[in-house]
C-alpha cells in the first residue's frame, strides 16, 4: 500500500515532466501539423545554456530563467529560419528537418560542452517527504516540478482563452486560412507558437535534468515518453497532453517499480503501440465529434 | 477615371496549379457602390474573389485599392490593407465561439475601444447573435453562420467587401434582409462592394453595376439597369 | 531481361571488387566492407522512403537486432556464416513484421515517432539482460576466413567479399522489386493512397511489407557490420545510428539505390576525416567525435531545403537525364486555399469504410 502511494505520487510528478514535453509538441503541432523532433535536443540545449549560467553565477533561478528565456528564443529562430521554408513542401520535409535539427543540436552540444555526464542542480531538497512516518515517495523539489508545469499550463491556458494572442493562436489552429483573410499574420503567429514550444520543452529540461544527467542525448528518453503522452492525448489537445503525460507517468512508475525498470522505455513504447493500435487520433481528442 | 475607382483590377490572370481560371479580368468599382459579379457555375466568380484577397496567387495583372497595387501581396496584408473577404460557404470557426469569432474579425482594429464598439455594433445589428454569443459557431445553423461570417467581416471596418454567394442557403425572409444590409452598408457607410451571386435578380436589383463572367471571361460589363434590360444575356448566362 | 542485366552488371562488379580488395591495404578492405554493410541497411531505408512514402528513424534498432541474432547464433549454434546471416535476416524482418504491423495504420508523425522511440528503447534491452547480451560490454563476433583460402589469407579482405556479395545481392534483388509489380504498386500508395486502395490495392499489406523490407535489410547490414567490427554492443546502435541511415538515403537521394551507394560511401569516409578536422583544430576527442554528429545535422537540413533530390539527383542532372525531385517530397503540405484544415485524425488515419 506504501509502495502503491509512493509509485502513484512519484508518477505523477514524472508525468507532469512528459505534459511539459507532450504540450511544447502539441503548440507546434496545432499550429503547423509538424511534429517537431527536435524538442527534446532543444530542451537538451538549453538546459546546457542554464548549467552554463549556474556554473558562472552560482544562482539557480538565474539559471532556471535564462533557460527559459532561451526556450523561446530557440523556438523562435529554429521556426523562422529553417522551419518556414518548408511551409510549402510534402510533409516528409519537414519531419527530416526536424530530425536533422535534433541530430545537429546533439552535435553541436557535445563540441562545445563534450561528451560527458554533468549532474545538474535542483531547486529544492531532493531528500523525500514525510506524512507523519509514511513515505510519500516525492521530495519537495518533485513538488516543486509538478507544481512548475501545472502553473504554466494554467497560464497557457489563461491566455489562450482570454486574451487576443491567444486568439489567434487558436484561429490559426484551427483554419489557418480563415484566420489570414481576418488579417492575422499567421507567420508571426507560428513562430509565437514554436517559441512556447521552446519555452515549455526549456521548463521540461531543467526540471527533469536535475534527477538525471546531462549529457547531449539526454533528453532523447524524456522525448520519446513526451511524444507518447502527446500521442495519449491526442496531439491536438493541450489538456490531453497534461492528462496524457500525468497517465503515462503514472502507469510507467507502476510498471518500473513493479516489474523492474530497467525497461521502462521499453513499456513506454508497448504503450505507445498499444495506444497507436487502439485510437490512433488518441484517447482523449475530440476528433470524433468534429467528424461532422 | 481608373483614379477615382475605389478597386480596379486589370487584366487579372489566374488560376491553380497548371489550369488557368481567369483570363485577363477587368473590372473599376466606384467608392460607394455595389458590383455584382455573375455567371454561371464554375465561371470563376469565387475564384476572382479569392484572388483579390491573396488566396489564390495572380499569374498576371494588376489589383488596386485606392491606387495601391494588392497583388501577390499575402492575404493578411490585404484584409489590413480594407479589404474584406466573406468566403463561400464554411468560413466560420466552429471551435470558437460566436464571439470569439466576432473578435477576431475586429482584432485588426486598433484600440480595445474600437474593437468594443465594433463588436456591440455587431450585437446590435445581429440580435440573433447577442442571444448566443458564448455558444460555439459550430452549433449554428447554415444560414446563421452566414450572417455571423458577414459579421464578423465587418468587425474590421473595411472599405471594400467581397461577398461570395451571401445568400446561399438562406431563407428567402433572411435573402432580403441580408440585401437590405449589403445596400445599407453602402448607403450609410460608403461601402464598395463586390457582390457575387447565383440568384442575379435580386442581386441586380440592389447592385449599380453588373459584370457576366463566362468561362473565366469578363462577357458583359454594365449598369444594373442594361443587364437587367439586355433580354439575350438574361437568357445566355442569367437565366432568368 | 532485366534481371539479366543485372546479374551481368553484379558479376563485373564482384570481379572488381576481388581485384581492388587483393590491392587495397587492410585498413582499405575494412573500409570497403563497412560500406557494404552500410549500404545494404541503406537500400533498405532508402526503398522504405522513397518508394513506400514511410519513414522510419529506427533502423538503427533492426541492424541491432540483426547483430545480436547473429552474435547469439554463432557463439550458442556456431552455425556456418551463411546460415547465421541468412537468420540474422529472418528475425530482424520477423522484428519488422511485428512492429510493422502496429505501424502501417500509422503516417507520418505517428509513424516517425514510434520508430525514433523504438531506435531510443531497443538498446536498454540489453541491460536488462546482461547475461544473454553482455550487458554494455556487448558480445563477440569472431569470424575467420575459410581453410580453404590458406591461413595467412588477410581477414579484412575476407569480410570485404563476404559484405560486398550480400550487397551486390540485396541490390539486385531491391531492383528487381523495384521494378515489379509490387514496386508499382508502392508508388501507387505513395502518391495517392486513397487513390490506390480505389483501385483495389491492399495499402496496409503493401505498406507493411515494405516496412519488413527495410527491417531485413537492417538486420543484415547489423550482421555484417557485426562480422565486421567483431563486435556488437548496445552504445554502436544508438539513435544516432538511426539517424546516420536516414542521413545517408536522404544525401544520396531518397528512392535511388545509387543514392544508397553515395550515402554509405560518406557515411564510412567522411566521419573519420571530420573526426580529425575537429581534433586538429584543438577540439577534445569527445567533443571532436560530435562533429559528424553535428554534420549529419547539417547533411539533412540543407539537402531538404537546397537540393531535395541529393547526389543522385544532381548526377542525373549532370548527365541529361532530369528527375526534379524525388517523388515522395513533392506533394504539397497544407494547401494554402483549403480554408479549413480536415478534422484532426482526417489526414493521420485511414479512412475505413466504418
Ligand atoms: N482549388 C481548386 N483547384 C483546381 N481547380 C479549381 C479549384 N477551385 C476551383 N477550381 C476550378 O476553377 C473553375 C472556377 O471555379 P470557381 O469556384 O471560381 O467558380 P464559381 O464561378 O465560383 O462557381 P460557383 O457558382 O459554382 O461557386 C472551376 O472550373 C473549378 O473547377
Ligand atoms: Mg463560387
Amino acid at each position: 500500500m506504501q509502495e502503491f502511494l509512493e509509485f502513484t505520487l512519484g508518477g505523477i510528478a514524472t508525468g507532469m515532466i512528459y505534459a511539459a514535453i507532450a504540450l511544447s509538441l502539441v503548440l507546434i503541432w496545432r499550429g503547423t501539423r509538424i511534429l517537431n523532433y527536435s524538442q527534446g535536443g532543444m530542451a537538451m540545449f538549453t538546459t546546457y545554456v542554464a548549467w552554463l549560467v549556474i556554473q558562472h553565477t552560482g544562482s539557480y533561478w538565474a539559471g532556471f530563467a535564462v533557460a527559459l528565456a532561451a526556450g523561446l528564443v530557440l523556438g523562435s529562430v529554429l521556426e523562422f529560419a529553417v522551419v518556414r521554408p518548408t511551409e510549402n513542401k510534402a510533409p516528409l520535409n519537414a519531419v527530416i528537418v526536424t530530425i536533422g535539427l535534433l541530430i545537429l543540436l546533439e552535435g553541436l552540444a557535445g563540441i562545445i560542452y563534450g561528451g560527458q555526464y554533468r549532474s545538474f542542480p535542483a531547486a529544492f531538497s531532493i531528500k523525500g517527504l514525510k506524512a507523519g512516518s509514511v513515505g510519500l515517495g516525492i521530495s519537495p523539489n518533485d513538488v516543486f516540478t509538478a507544481a512548475a508545469v501545472l502553473g504554466a499550463a494554467v497560464i497557457l491556458a489563461l491566455v489562450f482563452r482570454y486574451t487576443s494572442v491567444g486568439l489567434r493562436l487558436r484561429a490559426t489552429a484551427f483554419a489557418p486560412a480563415v484566420a489570414r483573410l481576418l488579417g492575422v499574420r499567421i507567420g508571426r503567429v507560428l513562430t509565437l507558437g514554436w517559441a512556447l514550444a521552446g519555452l515549455f520543452g526549456a521548463l521540461a529540461g531543467v526540471l527533469v535534468t536535475s534527477s538525471t544527467f546531462l549529457y547531449p542525448n539526454s533528453m532523447d528518453s524524456i522525448f520519446v515518453l513526451g511524444f507518447t503522452a502527446a500521442v495519449i492525448g491526442g496531439l491536438d489537445s493541450p489538456v490531453g497532453a497534461v492528462v496524457g503525460g500525468i497517465v503515462l507517468g503514472v502507469v510507467l512508475s507502476y510498471a518500473g517499480g513493479y516489474l523492474g525498470s530497467n525497461l521502462v522505455l521499453v513499456y513506454g513504447l508497448a504503450a505507445l503501440v498499444l495506444v497507436l493500435m487502439i485510437r490512433p487520433t488518441g484517447l482523449f481528442s475530440s476528433g470524433v465529434t468534429r467528424r461532422v | 477615371m481608373p483614379d477615382a475607382a475605389a478597386l480596379t483590377i486589370e487584366d487579372l490572370v489566374a488560376g491553380y496549379g497548371q489550369v488557368t481560371v481567369l483570363q485577363e479580368v477587368t473590372l473599376a468599382a466606384r467608392p460607394g457602390t455595389i458590383t455584382a459579379v455573375l455567371g454561371a457555375n464554375g465561371a470563376g466568380k469565387t475564384t476572382l474573389l479569392r484572388t483579390i484577397s491573396g488566396l489564390v496567387k495572380p499569374r498576371a495583372g494588376r489589383i488596386l485599392v485606392d491606387g495601391i497595387d494588392l497583388a501577390r501581396r499575402r492575404p493578411e496584408d490585404i484584409t489590413r490593407a480594407g479589404v474584406a473577404h466573406v468566403p463561400e460557404g464554411q468560413g466560420v470557426v466552429t471551435e470558437l465561439t460566436i464571439e470569439e469569432n466576432l473578435r477576431l474579425g475586429g482584432l485588426i482594429r486598433s484600440g480595445g475601444a474600437a474593437r468594443s464598439a465594433a463588436l456591440a455594433d455587431a450585437y446590435q445589428r445581429f440580435p440573433l447573435l447577442a442571444e448566443r454569443k458564448r455558444r460555439l459557431a459550430g452549433t449554428l445553423s447554415g444560414g446563421e453562420r452566414q450572417i455571423l461570417v458577414i459579421a464578423r467581416a465587418l468587425m474590421a471596418a473595411p472599405r471594400v467587401l467581397l461577398l461570395d454567394e451571401p445568400s446561399l442557403g438562406l431563407a428567402p425572409r433572411m435573402v432580403t434582409q441580408v440585401m437590405d444590409l449589403v445596400r445599407r452598408l453602402r448607403d450609410d457607410a460608403g461601402l464598395t462592394v463586390l457582390l457575387v451571386e447565383q440568384n442575379a435578380r435580386s442581386a441586380l436589383a440592389i447592385a449599380d453595376h453588373g459584370l457576366v463572367l463566362n468561362l473565366g471571361k469578363v462577357v458583359a460589363a454594365a449598369d444594373a439597369a442594361t443587364l437587367s434590360a439586355d433580354v439575350a444575356l438574361r437568357r445566355h448566362y442569367l437565366g432568368f | 531481361m532485366t534481371l539479366a542485366r543485372h546479374l551481368g552488371a553484379a558479376l563485373v562488379i564482384a570481379v572488381i571488387v576481388v581485384l581492388l580488395s587483393i590491392q587495397l591495404s587492410a585498413y582499405r578492405d575494412y573500409q570497403l566492407a563497412e560500406v557494404a554493410a552500410y549500404l545494404v541497411a541503406v537500400a533498405g531505408l532508402t526503398v522504405l522512403i522513397g518508394l513506400s512514402g514511410q519513414i522510419s528513424i529506427g533502423n538503427g534498432a533492426f541492424m541491432a537486432v540483426g547483430g545480436y541474432a547473429s552474435a547469439l547464433l554463432l557463439t550458442h549454434l556456431g552455425w556456418n556464416l551463411v546460415l547465421i546471416l541468412l537468420a540474422s535476416v529472418v528475425v530482424a524482418a520477423a522484428a519488422g513484421a511485428i512492429f510493422g504491423v502496429a505501424a502501417a495504420r500509422l503516417r507520418g508523425p505517428y509513424l516517425a515517432g514510434a520508430t525514433l522511440m523504438l531506435a531510443v528503447a531497443l538498446p536498454t534491452v540489453a541491460d536488462q539482460f546482461q547475461h544473454q547480451l553482455g550487458g554494455d560490454q556487448g558480445l563477440s563476433v569472431a569470424i575467420t576466413p575459410p581453410g580453404f583460402l590458406g591461413g595467412s589469407f588477410p581477414p579484412t579482405r575476407w569480410q570485404a567479399w563476404v559484405t560486398c556479395a550480400a550487397a551486390l545481392i540485396t541490390l539486385i534483388l531491391l531492383a528487381n522489386l523495384n521494378r515489379s509489380r509490387v514496386g508499382r504498386s508502392w508508388r501507387a500508395v505513395r502518391d495517392d493512397e486513397i487513390a490506390a486502395s480505389l483501385s483495389g490495392l491492399n495499402v496496409a499489406r503493401l505498406k507493411v511489407l515494405a516496412f519488413i523490407i527495410s527491417a531485413a535489410c537492417a538486420g543484415l547490414g547489423g550482421a555484417l557490420l557485426a562480422v565486421v567490427t567483431g563486435i556488437v554492443a548496445p552504445g554502436a546502435y544508438t539513435l544516432t545510428l538511426s539517424i546516420a541511415l536516414l542521413t545517408a538515403a536522404v544525401l544520396g537521394g531518397l528512392g535511388t539505390l545509387p543514392g544508397a551507394l553515395w550515402g554509405s560511401l560518406v557515411l564510412v569516409l567522411v566521419p573519420t576525416y571530420l573526426t580529425n578536422v575537429g581534433s586538429s583544430h584543438g577540439l577534445s576527442s569527445a567533443a571532436s567525435s560530435s562533429v559528424p554528429i553535428a554534420a549529419y545535422g547539417v547533411i539533412l537540413i540543407v539537402v531538404m531545403l537546397v537540393f531535395p533530390s541529393g547526389i543522385q539527383g544532381g548526377l542525373r542532372r549532370l548527365f541529361g537525364s532530369a528527375t526534379p525531385m524525388p517523388p515522395v517530397l513533392s506533394r504539397r503540405r497544407i494547401p494554402f486555399t483549403a480554408l479549413r484544415r480536415p478534422a484532426p485524425g482526417r489526414e493521420n488515419q485511414e479512412e475505413g469504410p466504418s
